[in-house]
């Protein structure tokens, strides 16, 4: 289902309304843009610019009132929320602000969760999974954690098993929502260097991830290839 | 949910227009519907009990035949007749006593003979048919001197019809009617035979009253509560010994107590409801308190006290108690119609309405409980940090599980001491409760750790699902015991207790008597034998029969009121039936002393008892100790020789008390016997009963078959009062997947943004629950098997085999009813949009 092209993400005349009491509110308006495979790409915006809304629309967790999003190549809008989940599944991997582990699960079983999901490796003895598992923590240097539980980390260690997670299966491209939102600086500086050298740096035999990074932070924008400012829902 | 904060913060304005607020989130409905079936289960028994209740007052008169009455063995005199009128009483003079009467043909017949005066019945009405082919008709009299009143199983096994002459001692009466209902027959043995009603002007001139003869003399007194409650202290001071005054409480005491029991019973096992109530009120209360946190944390920063905050919130989970208990008493209303129906067979005629006390109970219950359960979690809200405005992360206070543990207590040990009015057995239920509960919580949660390793197997969906289980351990756990103790009330009720009776049916003998053969007369002993074996029957053995009065223990005289216990008290007002015996009886078995010829006790004198090991024990009896016993007016004493052990489940003629015949043979007596009458010589057996008319024939069969109605019946009722236990558990389900239902739909929300399909979300809810379910019923399976294993091992003495239905309907039932439950409830997490993970968390 890949892209033929090199073009992983494309966005074409967005628009996001929503009906709220005092009438209608535009929230985004015509958002037409491309990432490559491989690309960094920053959203930059202030607080309540859409920048989140816009990362939902691209990342098909939501969808849009108008224009069409078009995901690995895959138009969102002719899929169903299956089919859009399927569309991720093992493809498209987030870094959250919160974090957002589940707290049942173990380092391990939080990371091991998109190889499960990805029906890609249905056939794939849970062993090899699990190896995979522990090398994605052993990227972020989490190995001796690995059967913590996310209330056992702290949130410098809770935000690299989700980079660990979110990079285990090799996705095409990579949603990062204020990713250091929740860290103090210099463990946040550690998190942004690992998440772009692993985007950068894939595993080997695996192809290049792009990295769609929504930030209000100018400094961390300025570290991608390429910086979208969004201001009151259109793109400048 | 800050805007809550301001609104009802004084007045009752504020109140309501807070707790209306309050009323739209799922916490406040969860302990809501909890009390709604905790207060329901509660008053359906309540209301049912009450009913009764005031229907056995009713009816205590009129069995009673009065406000009260005086018994004697001699007649009572005749100066507390007038006393009792010029107290302006309503009095009745009556006479019972056994006879034989005969007809114009000489037939013969024993005969429960009662004189009565003009004034009787003083309540109720009697019922006379005059006419065989018309419908009875009331009467509030008795007989006319010289005509007699008989029961229809007189007439017909005397062949005499009304208006023909039946001989009665020396008078010979005109039978005007058939005796169809008499409102105050008692039911004891010696009122088996049927009644024959005549004139008390009658009875001196029968010749039936003589030395030795047995005659019970009522004097019956009906009229203002008061003037009564004057009468019978004025009688009490002039009572002497084998007279006895018995009012409203004193009527059919059996039943009383047998009522009053399964009312307790009944009590308790609502309680059972009101406890998994709780549990669920607690869940919620908790969750509740958390989700307040934020709007309780800005009134502190606004200034309001710790205090203020408490009571605003408290004050509405109060409002919310009392009117979801208002919804249960109307629920419990409805319900105890069922009660009524599957238990009214028991008590004749229609029951009153109920009286005010259920629906004062019941609102107390609810509020007890909603505070009992509720409080811990509310105290934590009044001391919120005010600084959580400006740190979210500054939570609420821990709760004491002290705190929580001793409200608990306090709470259900004030209900179980209201339900069951006797402190002992409420510590006993309490203490008993807290052990069961306490180990039931530790093996759910040990159950719950024994799934950690199981993570590692099977699929994510069903690796999820026991993560969650194991995640929320002390919930899990909580929601586990609840469900076990509804399942295991049902499996002990549907199967345990199927299986014991069929396995106490297969433990009685094909050959077992069904028919009891008693007033067999001593001059007719040796026909009646020949009779029976001549129809081809085995010869019967006679036991001779003697009734006598327990008046002294080792020579100090006893009497009921010495004796605290209901049952020691009925065993020393009535007669004990005694007999003698060459040999121990084949089915008995001597467990301590010798047989009277064996050993040293008595055996110079003969005067020795065997005594039954239950009645040993329950008069705290040793060997050598004497027993004194009245026989027609003659004291008997015997030295105790040896302890018998009796099977009362063998259906063999059986006495608690034996003497060797040098004691007892010169007494009067009738001989006894037990028989297996087949079917086909049921005929037969109608034939003897004629030869023999004075001769009673009680079948056993039909005895079993009302007995099996009856446990029948109040097993019915009790399954119904489970259910809402049932249901009360189901109470628990909702709050924990309430409480949990944030977690849950973001947890959702992300596995669906990683790529999660809707089934591999709902099949880990499913393995989540159903391993639940599994848990659950297996536990309870376990715990029921255990519980019949005792039983049949303890109570009924025969081995238990573990019936693998226990498990399957157990584990079954426990796995897709709380799978299905538990996906019901939290199925729309489904629908969760993926877009909520960005919103980070609530």
């Amino acid at each position: 289902m890949d892209a033929p092209s090199s073009t992983v993400l494309e966005a074409r005349g967005l628009e996001k309304r929503i009906d709220g009491p005092s009438g209608r509110l535009d929230i985004l308006r015509g958002i037409s843009l491309a990432v490559q495979r491989g690309e960094t790409v920053a959203i930059l915006g202030a607080s309540g610019s859409g920048k989140s809304t816009l990362l939902g629309l691209l990342a098909g967790l939501d969808a849009p009132s108008d224009g069409e999003v078009r995901l690995l190549g895959q138009a969102i809008s002719e899929l169903d929320e299956d089919g859009r989940a399927a569309l991720r599944a093992g493809r498209v991997g987030f870094v959250f602000q919160s974090f957002q582990l589940l707290p049942a699960l173990t380092a391990l079983e939080n990371v091991l969760l998109p190889l499960e999901l990805n029906p890609a490796h249905a056939g794939t003895a849970r062993g090899v999974l699990q190896e995979r598992a522990q090398g994605a923590l052993e990227r972020v240097g989490l190995t001796p954690r690995a059967s913590h539980y996310p209330h056992q980390l702290s949130g410098g260690e809770q935000q690299r098993v989700a980079i660990a997670r979110a990079i285990v299966d090799d996705p095409a491209i990579l949603f990062a929502d204020e990713p250091t939102g929740n860290l103090d600086a210099r463990t946040g500086e550690r998190v942004i260097e690992l998440l772009f050298g692993l985007a950068r740096a894939p595993a080997q035999g695996a192809s290049p991830t792009a990295l769609v990074l929504v930030t209000h932070d100018a400094e961390l924008a300025g570290q991608c290839d390429r910086i979208l400012h969004i201001q009151d829902g259109v793109l400048a | 949910m800050i805007a809550a904060a301001g609104a009802g913060f004084g007045g009752l304005r504020g109140l309501l227009r807070g707790t209306w607020r309050e009323w739209r989130t799922a916490e406040l409905r969860v302990l809501a519907a909890a009390l709604v079936v905790a207060v329901a289960a509660v008053a359906a028994v309540g209301f049912f009990t009450d009913r009764v209740d005031r229907g056995m007052a009713q009816q205590a008169t009129l069995l009673l035949g009065g406000d009260l009455a005086v018994v004697g063995d001699n007649p009572l005199p005749e100066a507390w007749r007038e006393q009792a009128r010029a107290r302006g009483l309503e009095t009745a003079r009556t006479a019972a006593l056994p006879s034989v009467v005969f007809s114009a043909d000489d037939e013969s017949r024993l005969s429960a003979l009662r004189a009565v005066d003009r004034s009787w019945p003083l309540v109720g009405e009697a019922r006379l048919r005059t006419d065989p082919a018309a419908a009875d008709q009331p009467r509030t009299h008795g007989p006319e001197p010289g005509t007699a009143w008989l029961e229809g199983a007189l007439l017909r096994e005397l062949q005499l019809e009304v208006g023909d002459q039946v001989e009665v001692g020396d008078l010979d009466l005109k039978i005007t009617g058939e005796l169809t209902r008499e409102p105050d027959r008692g039911s004891s043995l010696m009122d088996l035979a049927p009644r024959l009603m005549f004139a008390h002007e009658d009875l001196a001139a029968s010749g039936l009253i003589g030395p030795g003869s047995r005659v019970r003399y009522e004097l019956f007194v009906t009229g203002p509560a008061a003037a009564v409650e004057e009468y019978r202290a004025w009688l009490e001071e002039r009572l002497e010994p084998g007279q006895r005054l018995m009012g409203l409480e004193d009527a059919n005491p059996e039943l009383r107590t047998a009522i009053e029991r399964a009312e307790r019973f009944l009590g308790l096992a609502s309680l059972m409801a009101v406890l998994l109530a709780g549990a669920a009120i607690a869940v919620a209360a908790h969750h509740f308190a958390q989700r307040r946190a934020d709007a309780a944390a800005v009134m502190r920063a606004l200034g309001a006290s710790g205090r203020r905050v408490l009571l605003t919130y408290f004050s509405r989970v109060l409002l919310v108690a009392l009117l979801a208990s208002m919804v249960g008493l109307a629920i419990g209303f409805g319900a105890q119609f069922v009660l009524s129906a599957l238990l009214g067979e028991w008590l004749a005629g229609d029951l009153p309405p109920p009286g005010p006390r259920p629906v004062i109970a019941g609102l107390a219950v609810g509020l007890i409980t909603a505070a009992g359960f509720a409080l811990p979690a509310l105290l934590r809200i009044g001391n919120v940090p005010p600084l959580r405005v400006l740190r979210r992360d500054m939570g609420l206070p821990p709760a004491s599980v002290w705190l929580t543990g001793l409200l608990a207590v306090l709470a259900f040990g004030a209900l179980l001491y209201w339900q069951a009015a006797d402190p002992l057995l409420a510590g006993w239920v309490l203490v008993g409760t807290a052990a069961a509960l306490l180990l039931l919580g530790l093996l759910g949660l040990l159950l719950v750790l024994a799934l950690r390793p199981l993570r590692n197997r099977g699929g994510m969906a069903l690796r999820f699902g026991l993560a969650n289980l194991s995640r929320r351990g002390g919930l899990s756990a909580v929601q586990l015991v609840a469900f076990s103790i509804g399942i295991l009330a049902l499996l002990l009720l549907a199967i345990v207790r199927v299986d014991l009776l069929s396995a106490w049916d297969a433990s009685i003998p094909e050959d077992a008597p069904n028919q009891f053969f008693i007033n067999i007369q001593p001059g007719q002993a040796e026909a009646f034998a020949d009779r029976v074996e001549a129809s081809g029957l085995e010869r019967p053995h006679l036991d001779p029969m003697i009734r006598g009065r327990l008046v002294a223990i080792n020579d100090l005289p006893v009497q009921p009121d010495d004796f605290e216990d209901e049952r020691d008290q009925r065993l020393l007002q009535r007669e004990f039936n005694l007999s003698w015996a060459e040999q121990p009886p084949a089915h008995n078995r001597v467990i301590r002393g010798h047989w009277f010829h064996d050993g040293p006790i008595g055996e110079a004198a003969g005067d020795a008892w065997s005594v039954e090991a239950g009645l040993m024990e329950r008069f705290d009896l040793e060997i050598g100790d004497t027993l004194t016993f009245r026989i027609v007016g003659q004291a008997v004493r015997g030295t105790i020789a040896n302890v018998r052990e009796v099977d009362w489940d063998s259906f063999q003629v059986n006495f608690f008390v034996i003497g060797p015949p040098a004691l007892l043979q010169d007494q009067p007596r009738t001989y006894i016997t037990a028989l297996y009458v087949p079917e086909e010589l049921r005929a037969e057996q109608s034939r003897w009963l004629r030869e023999f008319p004075a001769v009673t024939a009680i079948d056993v069969t039909a005895l079993l078959a009302q007995v099996r109605e009856v446990m029948d019946q109040a097993t019915r009722a009790v399954e119904y009062v489970f259910l809402f236990t049932l249901i009360a558990g189901l109470t628990v389900l909702y709050a924990a997947v309430q409480a949990t239902r944030g977690v849950r739909r973001r947890e959702a929300a992300l596995l669906r943004t990683l790529g999660a399909r809707r089934a591999d979300i709902r099949n880990g809810l499913l393995a989540e629950f159903g391993a639940l379910g599994f848990l659950a019923g297996l536990l309870a399976a376990v715990i029921a098997t255990a519980v019949g294993a005792l039983l049949a091992w303890q109570v009924f003495g025969f081995d238990y085999r573990i019936n693998p239905m226990t498990f399957v309907f157990g584990i079954g039932g426990g796995t897709l009813g709380i799978a299905l439950a538990g996906w019901l409830g939290t199925r729309r997490v489904l629908d969760q949009a993926p877009l909520t993970v960005l919103r980070g968390p609530e």
